[in-house]
């Protein structure tokens, strides 16, 4: 049972909103839209969601967390600091020459990340390999992995997704971030995914559909996921892109440019005024 | 002389291996009996995994075991293990440097009927170039024991190329695979033939044949293209002033061009380059693809008469 407040999470979740606009506007690059509309389904996770120990990084029981959607890079880095991995301060590194801070997620360069990732369509079949590890061993960890509704148009996710049915990887549970919205446009009407959550059923997953925004929804599908047997979780989060922040929702533009210092300060008003915890 | 392909050896040595090393796994993309990673599935089941026609999703499977410990090896054919999965191997194995074998067999023209669909003639060429990757050609059944046993002992990607034609074995059980060392299997002073995989028989064949010309040749076996033996390259090449080299792959980005880029910096000598001249194979007998492509050891001998003309 996940015992920690789910209020707490939202204050964390918001924490990491401001980092991620913080960061990507020091580093004048980055992606803001899919790392905000991911904040809470990660804050979640690093909060109570995952077995996890920022001391030991390199637990060999740990749960997982393989960032499929590599771009949504500040969202794992944030939630990575404000765990306690390393310091909030080094955020702002993000993007720089020497940084451990990638553009996207270098496991060998920070401790934490537990898979290097960046080209869509590959964290699913990274995931099932770590849960097939688990089986063979006889552990009992968890891997958790989080896809963007776009990157469900690589084939290799649905090579994996056959794959963690056939294996019955029932440790595994996958996130689909379902924003709406990829690079050119809409999904819809870029190359429909949909629907979603049938494909997902068809391939032999447990499915579940959550707003990807109610911390108490994500722990509930967290908990779900742990005790169904056989058969791999996929939660549906319904999520809004660049969400939180009144002029990045829902709006294309913001998936891959960075805020300018005044956007900055506007979005963190707006975050700040919007803080849980007050 | 005793001949076995090289994949078939493969098989056996996967079963050693997994007999001393708990921590191997095997992955293959529905070609187990082909590969011959059938073997290792005989003995070890619960460490076998049939993935499918899914190459890239094999690929990235083996780069999370490799991530939660286990040392994988996939199989399939070179044309796909490379090919169909360069991504995966580029972004999720070589990038982060997991500990990922890709052992692909059926490399080259001498898949024979298949045709050029089923023929790698750019394998060496793709996987040479990422950074951190060790690159195995095994001559024969002997080497690929030592290919197998070091590519397990290495932490990181390693690729092994393996044919489906029989080769002659080269070497006695006694023979010391040590990675990255070049073997000398003959001196002679007046030019090298620089081999590897199914090419180093042909090129001791090419260096008996020449001797009756009174030319002399020095034979380098290069199983190890990545980290390549730069030092006995250039030794060579400065001791005999003349360099053929001979692969079952293309011209461009293979061991010729590797032992090229070595010489031009560090001793240029009148090089020829025996392999496949930017063209894909075709369907045929294996021997016969070998002669249409200039791919035997008369081929090489022809090379090195051309090359002493130059020096
Ligand atoms: C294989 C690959 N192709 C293209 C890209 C470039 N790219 C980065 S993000 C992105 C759109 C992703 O959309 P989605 O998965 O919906 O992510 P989100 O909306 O959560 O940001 C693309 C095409 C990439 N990183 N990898
Ligand atoms: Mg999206």
């Amino acid at each position: 049972m996940i015992s920690i407040d789910p209020s707490e999470v939202r204050v964390r979740a918001n924490r990491i909103r401001c980092h991620i606009v913080n960061m990507i506007c020091a580093a004048g690059s980055g992606h803001p839209g899919g790392s905000l509309s991911a904040a809470d389904i990660v804050g979640a996770l690093y909060f109570g969601g995952m077995r996890i120990d920022p001391a030991r990084p390199d637990w060999p029981d740990r749960d997982r967390f393989v960032l499929s959607k590599g771009h949504a890079a500040p969202v794992l880095y944030a939630a990575l600091a404000e765990r306690g991995y390393f310091p909030v301060e080094d955020l702002v590194s993000l993007r720089k020459l020497g940084s451990p801070l990638q553009g996207h997620p270098d496991m060998n360069k920070l401790k934490g990340v537990e898979m290097s990732t960046g080209s869509l369509g590959q964290g699913l079949s990274v995931a099932n390999g770590m849960a097939m590890a688990a089986k063979i061993d006889g552990k009992d960890f968890r891997v958790f992995v989080l896809l963007g509704d776009g990157e469900l148009q690589e084939g290799q996710v649905w090579e994996a997704a056959m794959a963690a049915a056939h294996y019955g990887l029932d440790n595994v549970t996958a996130f689909v971030d379902f924003n709406g919205l990829q690079i050119d446009g809409p999904v819809t009407e870029v190359m429909s995914p949909l629907p979603i959550a049938d494909k997902w059923l068809a391939f032999g997953w447990h499915v579940i559909e959550i707003d990807g925004h109610d911390i108490e929804q994500v722990f509930r599908a967290i908990e779900e996921s742990r005790t169904v047997e056989g058969r791999p979780t996929a939660v549906i989060a319904n999520t809004i892109k660049g969400k939180g922040v009144s002029f990045m929702e829902s709006v294309v533009d913001w998936h891959g440019v960075a805020p300018k210092e005044e956007q900055r300060n506007q979005a963190l008003a707006e975050l700040t005024e919007r803080r849980p915890d007050r | 002389m005793k001949k076995i392909a090289t994949r078939e050896a493969y098989g056996q040595a996967l079963v050693a291996l997994g007999q001393e090393n708990g921590d191997v796994v095997v992955l293959d993309a529905d070609l187990s009996k082909s590969t011959k990673t059938i073997e290792f599935k005989k003995v070890f089941p619960e460490r076998f995994f049939d993935m499918g026609i899914a190459e890239a999703n094999m690929v990235g499977t083996a780069a999370g075991l490799a991530a939660a410990g286990k040392t994988p090896f996939c199989s399939t054919f070179a044309v796909f293990a490379t090919g169909r999965t360069y991504d995966q191997i580029r972004q999720s194995v070589a990038y982060p440097q997991l500990n990922v074998k890709i052992a692909a067999t059926h490399a080259g023209l001498t898949v024979g009927e298949d045709g050029a669909s089923h023929q790698s003639v750019e394998d060496i060429a793709l996987m040479r170039v990422l950074p951190g990757m060790t690159v195995f050609v095994p001559a024969d059944a002997v080497e690929v024991h030592g290919a197998v046993a070091a590519a397990a002992r290495i932490d990181g990607p390693v690729y092994i190329r393996l044919g489906r034609f029989p080769v002659p074995v080269l070497h006695g059980d006694d023979f010391e695979f040590v990675p990255g060392r070049a073997v000398e299997l003959r001196q002679g002073s007046d030019v090298t033939i620089i081999a590897c995989g199914i090419m180093v028989a042909e090129a001791l064949q090419a260096a008996e044949d020449l001797s009756a010309e009174g030319i002399n040749a020095t034979v380098l076996n290069i199983h190890t293209v990545k980290p390549l033996d730069e030092a006995a390259i250039t030794r060579a090449a400065r001791q005999t002033g003349a360099v053929v080299t001979a692969e079952e792959h293309s011209i461009i980005g293979g061991l010729g061009s590797a032992v090229a880029e070595v010489l031009v910096e560090n001793c240029p000598v009148p090089m020829v380059r025996v392999g496949v001249r930017d063209t894909f194979g075709e369907s045929g007998k294996p021997g016969e693809l070998l002669v249409k492509y200039g791919l035997t050891a008369a081929d090489i001998a022809s090379a090195v008469r051309a090359v002493l003309k130059r020096k």
